[in-house]
């Protein structure tokens, strides 16, 4: 067994040849889903970038635990990053079933949020939140890696939170950009 | 190209012989932004491809019309969003050109910096995503540390990582900050030292070779049959580079090679873009030097208003050829803008270029056209 997380470490009972965890299954559970985000490979436009540039070698992901998957079937987190036009829309609310649950989306940027720039053009979704359900709004043009990082984390905090019986936090969780 | 394979797949496909049709895209980890192919393949070979686009589609030329001259230079910043600085002054030249307005000498040599800075981000991203396109994943973190390294320039002086907004109407908002020349001829030093890092990973990789020389080759004829600019047709062994070819700004002045290669391969398009970050560090340095006190700007009125033409402006952005078109009826708003993006030329040439390759192949060949998507769709 690896790194524990503290508040747990005080519940390992110690047994004869090896430890016996002993906790709320929400609080196992919670804790494995929180550090293994894996992400959806969704980029988009511009904020894709940033987003490549947040999980590469200079701001590195990987220490929260998030990878990117390139299939739905093993994401847990969508990040939208980018405009999304009628075009795409039906494209992204089929990942996003195609997803299992327990799953989140991120809205990455202006244009994810609520149409950003492009607000006044008849070809583009005012925000993804119209097609799918959103839990953190970050903004920004694009929204800095640290915003990203930010997001993400507040993310982590609520999935925290979350139960296995289904009671889960519906009110999205807002970064300004 | 591929035209006598192209004539027996269509034959068999003439035949009745149904070849299996695979989506790739729009969500797929290797297209370059959201770019569907439909493939018709006969096992792993590729007999047919077309490819989808619009899904990035926003109306951008359309947008443009409803707007004063210049809150249309934000726009140009999402529309090529590797190489933003390219868009914005592709644009401002327009402008500038169409209400006849001069740039201080100044401005020109800070554009041309901030130009091949931009390039050198450009390439760098480039290198990353199509090392990680063909399996070698540690390019990405190699290319994105020297990447960070040149957006921290940019955003020392732009105030932005990605999309700077920076080249006004008339020259520049604001002047270098200080000690900037001196951090980017450091950068200059630190990328020279370690583009051989880059080579030990690609260039010399005996892997990284077999998948791409030889593959997906393009003829000088056909690359300029299809229009084909930037890299990827210089990679053909057409000598064309709108730096050299229609000097703008300051590049008439300045010393630098345009790189040109014989194969027309994906190794060779590979090849022209890494050598290009060499070229680029060479321009840099040559900028801070030459360059006048000055203003670096020139009064334009708050409210732009061009007399009645039409303006042409060419720009080499790191894809290629970028050009905008403008044309004025005399109102503060432009009656037409067409943009002429160098990724939207250079994909047409992909559907014909995988016919006869190997699905695996049709990634290096995408890679390696170096595509944007904002651009294509705008």
């Amino acid at each position: 067994m690896g790194e524990v997380n503290p508040d747990l470490q005080s519940r390992v009972v110690k047994f004869p040849g090896g430890g016996v965890l002993v906790a709320g299954i929400d609080e196992i559970f919670n804790w494995a889903r929180s550090n293994s985000m894996w992400s959806l490979t969704f980029g988009l436009s511009c904020c894709a970038i940033e987003m490549m540039a947040t999980a590469a070698s200079h701001y590195d992901l990987d220490r929260f635990g998030i990878l990117f998957r390139a299939t739905p079937r093993q994401a847990d987190v969508m990040i939208v990053a980018g405009w999304v036009s009628v075009k795409m829309a039906p494209f992204i609310r089929r990942l996003y079933d195609q997803m299992p649950d327990p799953k989140h989306v991120l809205a990455m940027g202006g244009c994810a949020c609520a149409g950003g720039p492009y607000r006044d053009s008849e070809t583009i979704v005012k925000g993804v939140g119209e097609i799918v359900p959103v839990d953190v709004f970050v903004y920004g043009c694009p929204p800095r890696p640290e915003n990203l990082i930010h997001g993400l984390i507040l993310l982590q905090e609520r999935i925290r939170e979350e139960s296995i019986l289904g009671v889960r936090k519906r009110e999205p969780i807002t970064v300004q950009g | 190209m591929n035209g006598d394979l192209r004539d027996l797949h269509q034959e068999i496909l003439d035949l009745g012989t149904q070849g299996m049709v695979m989506n790739m895209g729009p969500q797929h980890p290797s297209t370059h932004g959201v770019l569907r192919l439909i493939l018709t393949l006969d096992g792993e070979e590729v007999m047919a491809c077309e490819p989808v686009i619009g899904y990035l589609h926003r109306g951008l030329e359309k947008m443009a019309e409803r707007r004063p001259y210049r809150h249309f230079l934000p726009f140009t910043d999402r529309l090529d969003y590797v190489c933003s600085l390219a868009n914005n002054l592709a644009c401002a030249q327009a402008i500038e050109r169409l209400a006849g307005i001069e740039v201080p000498d100044r401005a020109q040599w800070i554009r041309v910096a901030l130009m091949e800075l931009n390039r050198i981000a450009s390439h760098l991203l480039f290198l990353g995503t199509f090392g990680t396109d063909l399996g070698a994943t540690t390019m990405l973190l190699y290319a994105f540390r020297e990447r960070e390294e040149a957006l921290a320039l940019l955003e020392a002086i732009t105030g932005a990582r990605l999309t700077y907004n920076w080249i006004r109407v008339g020259g520049l908002p604001d002047d270098m900050p200080e000690n900037w020349d001196k951090g980017v001829l450091a950068f200059c030093d630190l990328l020279e030292s370690r583009v051989g890092e880059y080579d030990r990973l690609l260039t010399d990789n005996p892997i990284f070779r077999r998948r791409t020389e030889g593959v997906g080759v393009i003829p000088a004829e056909d690359a300029i049959a299809y229009g084909l600019t930037g890299p990827t047709l210089r990679a053909s062994g057409v000598e064309y580079d709108v730096r050299r070819w229609a000097p703008y700004e300051k590049y008439a002045e300045i010393d630098f090679d345009v790189v040109v290669l014989r194969d027309g391969d994906t190794f060779a398009r590979y090849l022209a873009r890494r050598l290009e970050l060499e070229q680029s560090v060479r321009i840099l340095r040559q900028v801070f030097d030459r360059m006048p006190e000055g203003p670096i700007a020139s009064k334009v009125g708050k409210v732009l208003k061009a007399p009645p033409g039409i303006a042409f402006s060419q720009v080499e952005s790191p894809r290629g050829e970028l050009s905008f078109t403008m044309v004025s009826d005399g109102s503060p708003n432009p009656q037409r803008v067409h943009i002429r993006a160098p990724s939207f030329a250079n994909l047409t040439v992909l559907a014909d270029l995988v016919v006869g390759n190997k699905v695996a192949d049709v990634v290096a060949i995408l890679g390696s056209i170096d595509i944007v998507l904002g651009e294509v769709d705008r």
